[in-house]
């Protein structure tokens, strides 16, 4: 595939001269587009019929103290029927940091800019509620400008707490018979799968406003990967989703496999494909068997986690740990694949099948799970699409839009599989397309299978990106001063940028990574599909009622490694 | 520009679905699995931990294990690269003199700090003297955060040598093979120049 597609120029001409000037030799078009004209420029791109951008996928600040306007904030656009991407580039001033928000054309805008704003202290202008999302209330300074040192730590106490009084525009004030009540549902409540804090507003049992924090785990992902090197973010991104840390293994490999210009060879990209299926299984696992927990039907958790269990014991075959695998390296694997990889991989394929068989008996036409689920926290696809959706919530939401399929990577166009797509975008379709996507998968395996595994080696054989074998290092002068230099120097990666995507498995996961050559990671953003996902949930919530709510929380398979990063 | 669905299209419930009949399938599942496991007939998913544990590869990466020498002192010289490749900076090291010229470094202190510690393996990967792999434990329990600060005798512990717990590690036996051939390859100069040797002049090998 192409790195250049094609770019939309005759797009520029609708527009004012020189609002937007094309960007050469990246690796999708790009415009730099002036700070004035952003809104008109969105505008153009999401409403005109052949532009047709409507996701917009990720808002990315970076921080260059040495330019004359010291920030850029860099826009990734995606047109789901033409499968085109574009890249906006917006140069802002450290003296004057204010840039139109551009919440009116996409709502999933609400987040990305609250995080830059967090992030780098830009002032989104016109954006309803600009507050900081991960970092809390007592924090100064903005943590990835590059003079922030990473090391500060703040304390918050208690006196500085947020405390959200959300109340809906149509609510009357004062003495009515039936008060109005707020309540608290988490941070540590069992209901929210990690830590989030939903302060609801309650008119009986309906949720008449909501506000929704996170945060709460929030590591700074991104400065870490600032001050580490290329291969050392590797075990950070397990901790992303961490319910399928492969694919995010291969999601950032790859990322900087494309920046390097270095392919992995045929048998660790046949091994990831097989991996990140494997792994996309074990997370739908999770987000069913939860969601299903949450409205009570606890015995289908069992039936899924058992599968689950026994995938892991394929991952720690491999890699050495059942969780944070850590099995990719920048231009292949780890380690070779353990010699029974292939059968264990068999017994995983027919041992999946009969539980999912269990549990779609269980609980597919069980009319108290359709009670539960049916029409629940429903989203029409356009609207999922504004709000920034991605991934299986998307698809049930009647939208077909998979990387995978669209712009595939690994073995993916090499396998006969179906993009599935249901009507209903509600927390019963998220159900039933996590279950018919587990099929899916189980068939890409099965195809990937029957290929055998490719001969070769498992990374590939240059010492400027992969360890050389030990036992060669050990008896090689060479290869000696390699291993020396790529542990202490860390991979040489060439300046330039680069936004790389693969399917996670709750949507577009994707990495923009600028380097600018110096061996470790300029900027490294991550795309996490959930993050725009729960941004819609206060307005998913609202008119249900709290049970509604801890439902549909489980479907939208939120992980907070990967919200809060 | 194409057209996402405005609208949301719920499941319909079918006649049966409404008198609640899947119900009853859905109890068929469970009775089945009730009897099989109380005949004793199920596959008993269920592992008894502590008594029983699971089985681990030779890839595990759980606690560190220092190696040491055939004389007893530890393989480690100080060279500080598992200390540069760990992504999460709980290794301390503070070297000293080694009494034998040959040697020069070696580790006065070499803490982990387990709280710390991603179990991510890039201190093997990176260690150019096998001094230091992983073993397959994994029970790391603290009362406090002094006791998660192992220490070099702590990790180099006699207990920790059970060779059949040993974890991520340059060498799983499963590989050996293949490593074999690769030494081969690499190092067999001896080898390689007989056998260039032998096929210059193949008539004095017979």
């Amino acid at each position: 595939m192409p790195l250049i597609e094609t770019a939309p120029a005759p797009l520029l001409e609708k527009l004012p001269a020189d609002s937007a000037v094309p960007v050469e030799g990246l690796d999708q078009p790009t415009w730099l587009v002036r700070r004035e004209s952003l809104k008109e420029v969105a505008k153009m791109l999401a409403a005109d019929a052949s532009a047709g951008f409507d996701l917009l996928l990720d808002v990315c600040g970076v921080d260059y103290p040495g330019r004359a306007e010291r920030f850029e904030v860099v826009y990734h656009l995606y047109s789901i029927g033409r499968h085109e991407r574009l890249r906006l580039k917006v140069a802002v001033p450290e003296e004057d940091p204010v840039l139109p928000s551009l919440i009116d054309v996409w709502q999933a805008a609400n987040w990305f800019e609250r995080e830059v704003y967090d992030m780098f202290g830009l002032r989104f202008e016109g954006h309803p509620n600009l507050r900081r999302i991960l970092t809390h209330e007592a924090f100064e300074g903005h943590p990835l400008r590059k003079d922030y040192d990473p090391a500060r730590r703040w304390i918050l106490t208690e006196d500085k707490i947020y405390r959200p009084e959300p109340r809906p525009d149509d609510e009357e004030s004062g003495d009515d018979m039936f008060e109005p009540m707020t309540i608290n549902i988490g941070p540590s409540h069992p209901a929210m799968h990690g830590t989030f804090r939903i302060v609801a507003r309650l008119d009986g049992e309906v949720i008449t406003a909501s506000e929704v924090e996170i945060g709460y785990l929030h590591r700074c992902f991104e400065k870490m990967a600032e001050t580490h090197t290329w291969q050392q973010v590797i075990p950070f991104t397990d901790r992303l989703n961490y319910c399928s840390s492969f694919i995010n293994n291969v999601g950032y490999c790859r990322t900087v496999e494309k920046l390097l210009g270095v392919e992995a060879p045929p048998k660790a990209v046949w091994a990831s494909t097989i991996l990140s299926e494997f792994s996309r299984i074990m997370d739908h696992c999770v987000c069913n068997g939860a969601t299903l927990v949450d409205a009570g039907a606890l015995t289908n958790f069992w039936y899924f986690f058992q599968p689950r269990e026994e995938i892991y014991g394929l991952l720690e075959a491999c890699s050495g740990a059942r969780l944070t695998v850590s099995y990719c390296r920048i231009g292949g694997l780890a380690a070779d694949l353990p010699p029974d990889f292939e059968a264990h991989c068999r017994r995983l394929l027919e041992m999946i099948p009969p539980f999912m068989d269990d549990i779609e008996k269980l609980v597919d036409k069980n009319r108290i799970w359709l009670d539960r689920s049916v029409g629940v926290a429903a989203i029409s696809g356009e609207q999922a699409v504004n709000w920034g959706w991605t991934g299986p919530c998307l698809r049930a939401s009647g939208v077909a839009n998979d990387v995978r399929r669209d712009h595939p990577y690994d073995l993916y166009d090499t396998v006969d599989w179906n993009v599935v797509v249901l009507p209903g975008g509600d927390v019963y379709d998220r159900y039933r397309i996590r279950m018919l996507e587990i099929r899916e998968s189980l068939k890409i395996i099965r195809q990937l299978l029957d290929r055998g595994i490719p001969e070769g080696p498992y990374i590939v054989d240059d010492p400027h990106v992969a360890l050389p074998p030990k036992d060669v290092a050990y008896n090689q002068m060479e290869a000696m001063i390699y291993h020396f230099k790529l542990i202490m120097d860390g991979i040489q990666v060439p300046a330039g940028e680069i936004y790389s995507m693969v399917e996670g498995a709750n949507g577009e996961l994707g990495f923009y990574a600028i380097s600018d050559g110096s061996g470790k990671p300029y900027r490294l953003k991550v795309r996490p599909p959930c993050f725009p996902i729960m941004s819609t949930f206060s307005h998913l919530i609202q008119g249900g009622s709290v049970s509604d709510a801890v439902v549909s929380l489980g479907g939208l398979n939120i992980i907070a490694g990967e919200l809060e990063r | 520009m194409t057209e996402h669905p405005k609208e949301t299209r719920p499941y319909r419930y079918s006649l049966a679905e409404r008198l609640y009949l899947p119900l009853l399938s859905g109890l068929a599942v469970t009775l089945k699995h009730f009897l099989r496991n109380l005949l004793g007939r199920g596959p008993g998913y269920t592992i008894q931990y502590p008594e029983e544990r699971r089985n681990y590869s030779h890839r595990f990466r759980g606690h560190h294990i220092l190696t040491s020498r055939p004389d007893g002192s530890l393989r480690c010289v100080a060279c500080f690269l598992c200390a540069t490749a760990c992504p999460a900076e709980c290794i301390h090291i503070e070297s000293g003199e080694h009494p034998d010229l040959n040697i020069e470094k070696y580790p006065v202190v070499y803490d982990i700090d387990m709280l710390r510690c991603v179990f991510c393996g890039y201190c093997v990967d990176a260690c150019p003297e096998d001094a230091i792999i992983m073993s397959t434990n994994y029970d790391m329990a603290y009362f406090s955060r002094d006791q998660s600060i192992a220490t070099k005798e702590e990790l180099s512990k006699p207990y920790t040598y059970d060779t059949s717990r040993l974890g991520y590690r340059p060498h799983y036996p499963e590989e050996e093979a293949q490593r074999a051939a690769i030494r081969e390859g690499v190092v067999d100069l001896i080898g390689e120049a007989r056998r260039r040797q032998g096929s210059a002049a193949p008539a004095k090998a017979s």
